[in-house]
């Protein structure tokens, strides 16, 4: 068992009904475990939701948190997303300083380059869309610190397997 | 389909759920459902607290073996329970707790008598669910005994609106329970039980650590034929008391932080650990790298969350003790040549004679000596309850249980006052055996309101008060690791138990010498009123063998 810490994707489907998230979140909070980013929406089954969290840790803490969110009788089903075979998406927001003008331009040059999306300009400011990996969703906002960055909004990762394997009802 | 109030369908589902009886206190928020048990047949114990309801639903559920009810109202009555509620989630005992709500309509509006029930007890729940459909009420009873009983049983709390107490609907009782969310390990990987007899077989030093998951599960005989086969002996956790009878030879008795000689050293010595319904509790193992150093450990559980949670087995089997056991014996059985095993027999010997001896020391009125002569009056069946504190673990040390579900104490939470609302359970569920409370004076007083009910309901138990004026387990600490200053620990000689009993309705005896009590012990057992034995101890007596807090067993103080 390894004892490095990790990202690890964890993937659940879940009742679609209140209390669902409370009742997992205390969960996380109740055993010391902690939540990078979650994320939640509805499933392909209406009355299911799916569930995308990222936690760091060990194996051995990562096999836990899986078995913990088993046992919760509003989680239907729950595993761990190998990243070789995983699709992992986040959506950011991001609000660019754009008081210079020439400001303005660079930003946008590096919102196409990094195939992202301007979704509101005004005059002292831009808001960008961008979506793609984690790591992606970094480096663009490291790109865009110099010129001021006055807000960020990101989703969280969301994931799913590649092909035709899936996480559905037992 | 059948129109009626909800009130009504739940006393009706409850009936098929064959319940017989339920621990309550009713208010503002059940009255509806009071209107409804007020003509019924289902027998209401109107307790005094509503914790001692909660108490006394799960010592009602480790008794039986069946779920224990209790009903409270919106708000305190709720918040009462809560101790209850966590103390049988810790215990994985079955109860189901029905509580009061305000009407729909003024929840959130933090409305007189409202409290977020739910959410506090999602924590100390195996589930919980508000009502908010009339019409759900049967499914929803029918869910929430199914999920406390199955599997690891544990509590599960409904919470029903007033409204949904007094409207009516039709009530469907044909219902089907269904939770694609709640699978139940009904199977054995025949894999996992090939491993671990596999290890039996080659074990030289085997020794068996049996938990409440093998009351729970009704596997002592399975326990006992295996151990016998293996010649293993078996030790057992606190809640894994009653599990093997304590007269057995291959018997160790308790282990851990209050664990007897020879369960704590043999665990040191053997080879292979085979435990049995065990989580593997910071008090059982203490400092989990020096427990069982040496062994393999096979893990059986029916939780798979239990397996590596505390201790990395080298086997696991994911399953019911019951099935379990009786797999492994099968193939033992089969494969299995009978070892002499000579050595580590006298090894048992040794130490199980070592813990004996300590015992046969002492004389007068000390617990030890008190609880080793208790066995010898109280017939075989009689039901144990302790508090918690020195007179748990004396009672878990020196009075030995013959009989599984009948030593029942708070294991996991640790609740002082839990022992005598369980005993007024027990007896509600075994009437016809004598229940004794082993209590301490700081305990009973947390509790004691409740000898009303045993005088009422006319429910007669037994409390022996090892009286020392003390919270006698802090006062211990305080002796041996903190240089014997007594910080709030001293109770006085108040209050005067025989009086406190008197005043109540019940008897109170006080005694003075080992025989004194002996015979208000058989007074008690003979007598039709609950019963308060004040027998004053020393302050300065403690509990050993005793191995310290954060240390390893090694480092054991045999006393």
């Amino acid at each position: 068992m390894s004892e490095e810490k990790k990202l690890y994707t964890i993937s659940a489907l879940v009742e679609h009904k209140p209390g669902v998230l409370y009742n997992v979140s205390n969960m996380f909070r109740r055993r010391g475990f902690n939540i990078e980013t979650i994320s939640v929406g509805s499933a392909e089954q209406e009355d299911l939701a799916r569930m995308t969290i990222t936690i760091k840790g060990d194996e051995r803490t990562v096999e836990q948190v899986v078995k913990q969110l088993d046992k919760l009788i509003d989680v239907v089903n729950v595993s761990i997303l190998d990243p070789r075979s995983t699709v992992t998406r986040e959506l950011a927001l991001v609000k660019v300083d754009t008081q210079d003008a020439r400001v303005r331009s660079d930003v946008i040059n590096y919102t196409e380059i990094f195939k992202g999306h301007v979704v509101d300009v005004a005059h002292e400011s831009l808001v960008v869309e961008i979506t793609g990996d984690s790591d992606k969703i970094d480096a663009f906002i490291q790109l865009m610190k110099p010129f001021g960055v006055k807000e960020i909004a990101r989703t969280g990762v969301t994931a799913l397997q590649r092909g035709m394997r899936s996480i559905e009802i037992e | 389909m059948t129109k009626m109030s909800g009130a009504k369908a739940l006393i009706e589902s409850l009936k098929r759920e064959k319940v017989d009886v339920i621990f309550g206190l009713p208010g503002g928020a059940t009255i509806p459902v009071y209107d409804v048990l007020y003509d019924s047949d289902v027998r209401h114990i109107l307790m005094r607290h509503e914790q001692c309801a909660a108490h006394a639903a799960d010592g009602y559920a480790r008794a039986s073996g069946k779920v224990g009810v209790c009903m409270a109202t919106s708000g305190p009555g709720a918040t009462n329970l809560v101790t209850g509620i966590a103390n049988a989630y810790m215990d994985s005992s079955p109860v189901v707790a029905f509580t009061g709500q305000v009407p729909r309509a003024m929840i959130g509006k933090d409305a007189f008598q409202e409290a977020d029930i739910i959410g506090i007890t999602t924590p100390i729940t195996k589930c919980n669910f508000q009502i908010n459909r009339n019409a759900d009420i049967p499914r929803l009873v029918k869910t929430a005994f199914y999920i406390a009983s199955s599997g690891r049983p544990g509590p599960v709390l409904v919470d029903l609106p007033k409204d949904m107490q007094t409207e009516s609907s039709n009530m469907d009782f044909n219902c089907t329970v269904e939770m694609r969310g709640y699978r139940l390990n009904s199977g054995l990987d025949p894999m996992q039980i090939k491993r671990a007899v596999d290890l039996l077989l080659q074990a030289e030093r085997p020794i068996i650590l049996a938990g409440g998951g093998v009351i729970i599960s009704n596997a002592s005989s399975e326990l006992v034929t295996l151990a016998e086969l293996l010649l293993a002996p078996v030790a057992t956790t606190l809640m894994g008391k009653g599990s093997i009878p304590e007269d057995h030879p291959l018997s160790l008795g308790i282990t851990g932080m209050h664990g007897t000689i020879a369960s704590n050293r043999l665990i040191l010595e053997a080879d292979v650990l085979l435990a049995v319904g065990v989580r593997f509790s910071d008090r059982t193992t203490g400092k989990i790298d020096g427990f069982c150093p040496d062994a393999k450990i096979i893990h059986i559980d029916i939780d798979s969350a239990e397996v590596g949670k505390n201790v990395r087995p080298h086997i696991h089997v994911i399953a019911d003790a019951k099935k379990a056991l009786q797999a492994i014996y099968d193939q033992m059985i089969k494969a299995y040549r009978k070892k002499e095993r000579s050595l580590w027999m006298s090894r048992v010997q040794e130490f199980k004679k070592q813990q004996e001896e300590m015992v046969k020391a002492k004389e007068g009125l000390n617990p030890p000596r008190l609880l080793t002569d208790l066995r010898k009056i109280l017939p075989v069946d009689s039901i144990v309850t302790t508090e918690v504190g020195q007179n748990q673990m004396w009672a878990a040390l020196h009075l030995k249980t013959y009989k599984p579900r009948t030593f029942i104490t708070s294991g996991g939470l640790g609740t002082m006052g839990f022992g005598f609302p369980a005993a007024i359970g027990a007896k509600v569920a075994c009437p016809e055996v004598p229940v004794v409370d082993i209590a301490g004076d700081g305990s009973f007083l947390m509790t004691e309101q409740d000898l009303a009910t045993t005088v009422m309901e006319n429910i007669p138990v037994i409390v022996i008060v090892l009286n020392n004026s003390m919270l006698g387990m802090v006062a211990q600490w305080q002796r041996l690791f903190y240089d014997r200053r007594y910080s709030h620990v001293k109770l006085g000689k108040i209050p005067d138990f025989v009086k406190l009993a008197d005043a109540f309705g019940a008897q109170g005896i006080r005694v003075d010498s080992v025989d004194g009590f002996l015979e208000a012990v058989k007074t008690a057992i003979k007598s039709d009123v609950t019963t308060v034995v004040d027998v004053p101890i020393s302050p300065e007596e403690d509990v050993f063998p005793m191995v310290p807090a954060g240390a390893s067993l090694k480092d054991m103080i045999a006393g």
